[in-house]
């Protein structure tokens, strides 16, 4: 028999000296069959909602920036007086505006300017010197800002007829909702963070549990717990970075294709990502490949812990 | 190598094993025998620190067994060949990878010529690809002797290793045993196998424990 030829130390003395560093340990645990699938499509679904997330994000913070930039920076001063006391007036609030901290310039419109302005809603022959209308004084604020209300005060005391309109009665709501809405964006996109964590934490200590058998077995022939936990770890973070991937990339061509509408098309126009905003979403699949990292790592060692 | 002291074990309560007082040196051979539950498996487990003991002490290579980490055993395992009763395989591996499963688990692999020529010896090559539990009783112990030498131990405990092989393999498993024994390893195996004990002794110096009374005692001359 060929046994008899076998020399146990000559094979034991070659394994030992043959031994070198192996790479493709991801076998000892075995395949989950399809609840594999599940991380990656639980990665992906999370991935397509985070793009959105950030895009609403973007916008609204581009939305909030736009209003408060373009508009906080003008009011406007509505000079309503006799006929006769009108030029005096006019004179009384530009005194008032120049002496006035935080104000750049004022000026007050022609009434060429003034019919322009109307033209859209009354035509172009518009009687304007003869009609009582109230005159229009633009206010250019610097950056530091004006205190409105010691300006109407004043205002108030100067020019009877002035009311000072700084567009803050609208204008507020409407960047603070985007403000709101930003913020909402950022705050989705870390619950969707938690999310993936938590179901990524289920499923790893899931595989754990039902894998005890295999982890035995592993510890019997000398396996750490830091080698078998790497494993499991090293299988889930990659499932979670394919599942994201995918997730991210749909996501990205989703937006892209959103029907862009003009300009006049206010909120919805902004919705999407632009220029460098386009890089943000790559962000998501390594954000998903270290969530999922940590999530199992935690669970292992949790689980690895209990398992006596 | 591996020393006990005043040592006893209970799965629920009762001892199995009581004030147990033994070493097993470096190079020596032993047989442990006993009657079916008399806790010869238990004896085992407690060498390589799957169970600890419930009072006295287990040193395991220099280490008390109670206060070794995680990693200690992880490591002392490596040094520890052991054939289990119920071999222990991952079902989900085809045999010659759960045969170097010790090597893949520290980072290491073997030459396939080596492995090759192991499977050889243990004549398991064609079944190479197949998964354990497409497996006869006696295949599984041959392939868990493979794994259990592969890393070449310093220790080698065997279960009955030979309880469903017929004659000629237990002999082939017993010249291989006695081969690591003569270059230094130290054994223990546990069998009821009478005659594989006479075998040996007829070529080594091997030594019989008993296990009786929850006692182990060195069994005499008579065997
Ligand atoms: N995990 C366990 N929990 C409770 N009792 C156990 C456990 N393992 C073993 N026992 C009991 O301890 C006793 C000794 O078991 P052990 O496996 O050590 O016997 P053994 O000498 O190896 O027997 P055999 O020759 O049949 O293999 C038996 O009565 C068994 O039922
Ligand atoms: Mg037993």
């Amino acid at each position: 028999m060929p046994a008899a030829r076998f020399r146990p130390s000559h094979v034991i003395a070659a394994l030992r000296a043959n031994l070198t560093s192996d790479g493709s340990a991801d076998s000892i645990v075995p395949p989950s069959g399809h609840t594999a699938w599940l991380t990656t499509f639980t990665a992906g679904a999370m991935a397509f909602l985070a793009v959105f997330a950030l895009a609403l994000a973007l916008a609204s913070g581009r939305l909030a920036e736009r209003w408060s930039d373009a508009l906080e920076r003008t009011a406007t001063v509505r000079l309503s007086a006799p006929q006769d006391q009108i030029d005096l007036q006019i004179q009384a609030v530009l005194n008032v505006l120049q002496t006035t901290p935080g104000i750049a310039s004022a000026r007050a419109l022609t009434t060429d300017e003034q019919r322009a302005l109307l033209a859209p809603w009354f035509g172009p022959d518009l009687p304007v010197d003869t009609l009582p209308l109230p005159r229009l004084i633009e206010v250019n604020e610097d950056s530091s800002g004006y205190d409105s209300e010691g300006l109407r005060q004043r205002l108030a005391a100067e020019a009877p007829g002035a009311v000072l309109d700084d567009h803050t009665r609208w204008r507020k709501p409407l960047a603070i909702a985007a403000q709101r809405l930003r913020l909402l964006g950022f705050l989705s996109i870390a619950l969707i963070t938690g999310a993936t964590a938590a179901m990524i934490t289920l499923a790893a200590s899931a595989a754990l549990a039902a894998n005890a058998g295999v982890i035995k077995v592993l510890r019997l022939v000398g396996a750490r717990d830091g080698y078998i936990a790497a494993a499991f770890v090293r299988r889930f973070t990659l499932r979670a970075l394919a599942g994201a991937l995918g997730g991210t990339a749909a996501g990205m061509i989703a937006v892209s294709i959103l029907p862009a509408a003009d300009e006049a098309g206010g909120f919805l126009t902004g919705l999407g990502f632009q220029g460098w905003g386009w890089l943000m979403p790559l962000t998501l699949p390594p954000l998903a490949g270290i969530v999922a990292y940590f999530a199992t790592r935690a669970a292992a060692h949790r689980t690895l812990t209990e398992l006596t | 190598m591996i020393a006990f002291e005043g040592v006893s074990y209970g799965y629920d309560g009762g001892n199995l094993l009581s004030d147990i007082n033994l070493r097993l040196a470096a190079g020596s051979f032993h047989f442990l025998t006993g009657p079916s539950g008399a806790g010869k498996s238990t004896f085992l487990k407690l060498c390589y620190a799957e169970l600890l003991p419930k009072s006295g002490r287990v040193t395991i290579l220099d280490k008390i067994a109670t206060s070794m980490s995680r990693d200690d055993i992880a490591f002392a395992r490596r040094r520890i060949g052991v054939v289990h009763q119920d071999c222990q395989f991952l079902d989900h591996l085809p045999v010659d990878e759960n045969i170097v499963l010790p090597l893949t688990v520290s980072g290491q692999f073997a030459e396939p010529r080596d492995l090759r020529e192991l499977m050889d010896w243990v004549s398991l090559a064609p079944l190479a690809r197949a998964y354990p539990p497409q497996l006869s009783g006696g295949e599984r112990q041959r392939a868990a002797l493979a794994r259990a030498v592969i890393m070449g131990p310093d220790v080698i405990l065997a279960d009955e290793p030979t309880g469903n092989l017929d004659w000629d393999m237990s002999l082939r498993l017993l010249t291989l045993l006695m081969e690591l024994n003569r270059m230094g390893k130290t054994v223990l195996v546990a069998t009821h196998d009478m005659n594989l004990i006479r075998q040996a002794k007829a070529q080594v110096a091997a030594r019989v424990l008993r296990i009786s009374g929850r006692r182990i005692q060195l069994a005499g001359a008579d065997l």
